[in-house]
């Protein structure tokens, strides 16, 4: 027996082969299991239905509604592009925890950059099977074609998926280090966000010291921007461009955060474990 | 310095956590080509020192190298020369075994993968339930799926946790060929740890025996026989954990 020769070898680069199979490894689970892909359509469509409704029936009782048709559908359609693209991310990621499988994922080749890659990739195709389908119904029952928008829909949906995949980020960077005791932040932390992002009212409704607050989250600036194509027809490009600046330093932010829990992770063995 | 041959090598390594200290302080080199054999009841450090190798663990000091590189700073200069099989973790259960074999395969940079999955299902008897869900599998399967993934890459190093722990006798004894199979025509350095004594003196060239996170003995199979005179490594084994002395040469000594 020859003992081999291990000639020095340089790291291998950032690999769209591994982000490609962490892609598949999820589109086989979500093909593999019909109530996933159920689940991704059904809240979505009974959150626009109800909302739909209401709002047809403020709108024939109250002027300002009926102006500002499509704002409580609009509003319900991106808040729910924010939330699924972050419970998208991050139920990916889950998926390795309750599968046991991070252990495998962490000892094999694939780096952090190419894990993200690939729930990002996997956030936008869950949002993808979920809205679609929910899109088309809001045109059926509320005559609301979110695509009519156009090139204001394509900027709203950038800063709103980056938001949620900064957020995505850094839940399961918190949920790598801390065990599966954090898991109920997935689901719940984009709830903390919906009164301050102002989704169905104005900024200015909020009291005055929690005005800075709203602002400093850019979905704000999105909801601001979505009322005022509907209500004023206006496309407020300031407000875009700052919330493309916030997105940018929450999602390097959340990133760095990342690979510092894991680094945590590593030094307090919890890569071993996933339970609690 | 760890000799130009060493594949693997720990230098005062020290884990400790917060409940208390896992590894103190050990020191040593694996040869490349060799089979080492790591045992120690439980809680003695096993479990630890193979995360720390395969970079899943920083070491609280010291240094653990792997073909050259420092784990787990440098880890994936060598990821993709490395793998392992440990029932601590699973496969992901809805995905038929092709699918995760594919997955892996991919992730490892397996280069004809349908090639290399049929290979293997041959090597580990796995035609039967290629297409059939990775959960629906019995123990068994599950260990002989496990110990393909973690042939797939062909690695250079290879780190199995109780590689047989749930296979009946005719299984385990056929999965110890294999894997003697393939030391021998890869060259492999394959670091195993296990309770199964006998296993242990079948397949390793060398046994480091650890107890409460120190290595409190090294030697080949044989060796420790003598050094102990004992007829059989679990004799070894008992006298280690219960604190009974070697023959010549007491324990105490050696931890001290």
């Amino acid at each position: 027996m020859q003992p081999r020769h291990y000639p020095a070898s340089d790291a291998i680069a950032f690999s769209p082969q591994r982000i490609f199979a962490m892609v598949l490894r999820y589109w086989y689970l979500l093909r593999s299991s019909w109530p996933r892909l159920f689940e991704l359509i059904y809240w979505p469509a009974v959150q626009m239905l109800m909302w739909g409704f209401l709002q047809l029936y403020v709108s024939e009782n109250a002027g300002f509604f009926a102006k500002a048709g499509g704002t409580f559908i609009g509003a319900v359609l991106l808040w729910d592009i924010l939330f699924r693209g972050q419970l998208g991310f991050s139920i990916s990621f889950l998926e390795e925890m309750w599968a046991r499988n991070m252990g495998n994922l962490m000892m094999s080749p694939l780096r952090p950059g190419e894990f993200i890659c690939a729930l990002m990739i996997m956030s936008i195709v869950r949002l993808a099977i979920g809205m679609v389908p929910v899109t088309i119904l809001a045109i059926g029952f509320f005559d609301f074609n979110l695509y009519s928008l156009g090139f204001a829909l394509a900027v709203f949906f950038m800063n709103l998926i980056l938001t949620s995949w900064a957020v995505g980020i850094l839940v399961s960077g918190i949920v790598l280090r801390n065990g599966m005791g954090a898991e109920s932040m997935a689901w719940t932390i984009m709830f903390l966000m919906l009164p301050l992002t102002c989704v169905y009212y104005p900024v200015s409704i909020l009291p005055a010291w929690l005005q800075p607050v709203a602002w400093m989250l850019p979905p704000t600036y999105v909801f601001e921007g979505m009322r005022a194509l509907l209500i004023d027809h206006v496309f407020r490009a300031d407000l875009m461009i700052w919330a493309f600046i916030l997105n940018a330093a929450y999602f390097v932010a959340a990133v760095i955060a990342f690979l510092a829990l894991l680094r945590s992770a590593r030094a307090a063995g919890s890569l071993m474990q996933t339970g609690e | 310095m760890p000799p130009a041959d060493t594949a693997i090598s720990l230098d005062r390594a020290v884990k400790i956590y917060k409940g208390g200290t896992a590894v103190s302080g050990i020191s040593f080199d694996i040869a490349a080509g060799s089979v080492t054999g790591l045992l120690g009841g439980n809680g003695a450090g096993k479990t630890t020192t193979i995360a720390m190798i395969m970079g899943l663990v920083t070491p609280t000091s010291g240094s653990v190298t792997v073909l050259g590189a420092q784990m787990p700073r440098q880890r994936h200069r060598v990821l993709h020369r490395l793998n392992f099989e440990s029932p601590y973790v699973d496969m992901p259960m809805r995905l038929t075994v092709r699918q995760n074999l594919t997955v892996f395969g991919k992730l490892y940079g397996v280069s004809d993968i349908s090639r290399r999955i049929l290979d293997l299902a041959a090597q580990f008897d796995l035609n039967a339930f290629l297409e059939r869900p990775t959960g629906k599998l019995s123990a068994g399967q599950k260990t002989r799926v496990s110990l393909a993934k973690a042939l797939l890459n062909h690695p250079e190093v290879l780190l199995l946790d109780e590689p047989t722990a749930s296979l009946d006798p005719d299984t385990a004894d056929w999965v110890r060929a294999e894997l003697m199979k393939y030391r021998h025509e890869r060259g492999a350095t394959i670091l195993l740890a296990s309770h199964n004594m006998a296993e242990v003196e079948r397949l390793c060239d060398r046994v480091i025996m650890m107890k409460r996170g120190q290595i409190v003995d090294d030697a080949p199979p044989g060796q420790l026989l003598a050094r102990y005179g004992r007829e059989n490594l679990e004799e070894v084994f008992l006298d280690i954990a219960r604190g009974r002395g070697r023959a010549q040469d007491p324990v105490s000594e050696i931890a001290s």
